[in-house]
């Protein structure tokens, strides 16, 4: 495996870097939650944040599609300054996609209707074809047969399900994942993280935040573990778990896994 | 006297046969006048409401000043001031063109329940507007909706689903509060009750005039329930 990879990497050019975040710093009020952040991502990599609540982990991906405004440094996403005016990134931006911690679906919208929206009011896709598109993204997370329900119908893993479909349906090229799995029921989070697999495994840029250490060993090109709003550790899964460098880390994994 | 007489009598069937016709006239009027000042009361609702929420302070400081004063002083008083303040500076409107339309009691009716509704209109969408989650707009944010599209697919359903009772509260009160424009010479369907009570000094038109405001009432509170049934039915569990 190692040295298959390694041949690949001889033979192909090097992935193009699609993210790409300079000495990024934000404060909330009088408290700096990011210090000074740097952080390349190249395409297909898949990277799992993880780190203590309030270290910056969520804030950091919230940044990368601006849903939170970066007071400091620079970011850039898809070869567009993400960090400039909301205009200028608009484009890029619509090729990354989230998932959030509480599903946020659009109540009102049944299933197929919520994977509809984007496609036919952003890309300008026809229904018909959106449709199809969103039934077929359905059927891949599992969940097509309850395309007429509204999301209230539907249990908290269901829900999630759709929101991935739904954020597929606009054919991200990077999807940023903000703890998908912390509202769900225990036996809601494999379901989950089967389709997040899946996700991996078709080639997706995949940044997620999560504390499934079990999912991060399984998929993950490389674990960025924070604390205090610096990126502490920078490796790939079998290091960080088993000879993690920071006592931060060490302390962190001590707890987690228990 | 008859049977057939005297019932005719006691329920005040002649007063129908003179005044029937009027009756219906008035009752159009008022249709008429709650139907286009709620509709247009409204739309600027919406606006008043957006500016109130908006982060523009001076934006939000006039539409709470607008709704302040409108909520605040009696409809009447907001209707004398427009019908007869603004109808004595007729020189000015007629200067202006407009005479046309501040000496006409019809639109000064309109103009004043146009903007008294707005404002109590505006209260509710804020509600509403207050009720949708901030992780919806995010959500809508990601998706790369803009703007305009959030609001019409994303905010206002959700906003008119939480409205919809308070909203029928207000047409409610609209309609019942529309008598009043009897008091500037308007014929609707109180204007012509006044009238009849005035010719005849039989007090059942009264009645009679009660009883189709509480009928006209009950079909907007079934309306309002039927649509509340259909804009929730996202709530309820499925019979699938």
């Amino acid at each position: 495996m190692g040295s298959s990879m390694q041949l690949k990497r001889l033979i192909c050019p090097p992935a193009p870097v699609v993210i790409d975040v300079e000495g990024l710093s934000k404060w909330y009020g009088p408290y700096q939650v990011l210090h000074g952040i740097d952080l390349r991502v190249v395409q297909g990599e898949r990277i799992v944040l993880c780190g203590t609540s309030g270290s910056g982990k969520s804030t950091l991906i919230r940044c990368l599609n601006r849903l939170e405004p970066a007071q400091q440094g620079r970011i850039q996403v898809l070869g567009a300054d993400v960090s400039a005016s909301p205009t200028h990134c608009r484009a890029a931006l619509r090729e990354v996609g989230m998932v959030f911690q509480g599903f946020n679906l659009f109540p009102h919208l049944t299933v197929l209707q919520n994977c509809v929206l984007a496609p036919v009011a952003v890309r300008g896709m026809p229904r018909d074809s959106a449709q199809d598109q969103a039934m077929a993204l359905l059927k891949k997370v599992g969940i097509d047969q309850h395309w007429k329900k509204y999301p209230s119908q539907l249990s908290g893993g269901q829900q999630q399900r759709v929101a991935i479909a739904r954020a597929l349906c606009m054919a991200p090229k990077i999807m940023l994942f903000d703890e998908p799995t912390s509202a769900l029921d225990p036996e809601a989070v494999g379901e989950v993280l089967d389709v997040m697999v899946m996700l991996a495994e078709s080639g997706m840029t995949l940044l997620c935040v999560t504390h499934e250490m079990g999912f991060a060993r399984q998929v993950a090109g490389r674990v960025l573990f924070l604390d205090g709003g610096r990126i502490i550790e920078d490796q790939p899964p079998e290091a960080f778990f088993t000879a993690p460098q920071t006592p931060r880390a060490q302390a962190f994994l001590a707890q987690v896994l228990g | 006297m008859t049977a057939g007489e005297r019932f005719a009598e006691w329920f005040g069937l002649e007063l129908f046969q003179r005044y029937g016709a009027q009756l219906l006239d008035g009752l159009l009027l008022t249709l008429q006048l709650v139907a286009l000042s709620s509709s247009v009361g409204m739309v600027l609702g919406v606006l008043l409401a957006l500016g109130r929420t908006s982060r523009w302070r001076s934006l939000q400081y006039g539409c709470r000043a607008y709704v302040y004063f409108f909520r605040g002083s009696p409809l009447l008083a907001q209707l004398f001031l427009i019908y007869y303040g603004l109808g004595s500076f007729h020189g000015f409107w007629r200067d202006l063109g407009l005479w046309g339309w501040f000496g006409d009691p019809w639109f000064c009716a309109l103009l004043a329940f146009t903007l008294n509704t707005a404002a109590y209109q505006a209260e509710i969408f804020r509600g509403g507007l207050l009720s949708v989650p901030r992780a919806h707009y995010e959500a809508a944010t990601a998706l790369g909706l803009n703007r305009t599209t959030t609001f019409f697919k994303v905010t206002m359903p959700q906003v008119l689903i939480v409205t919809v009772g308070p909203l029928g509260n207000e047409l409610i009160l609209i309609i019942k509060a529309s008598a009043i424009v009897s008091l500037v010479t308007l014929l609707d369907l109180m204007g012509v009750a006044k009238l009849a009570f005035s010719r005849t000094f039989d007090f059942q038109v009264y009645v009679w005039v009660a009883l189709v405001y509480l009928l006209v009432v009950e079909c907007v509170r079934r309306g309002v329930n039927r649509l509340d049934r259909r804009l929730t039915q996202h709530l309820r569990p499925t019979d699938e």
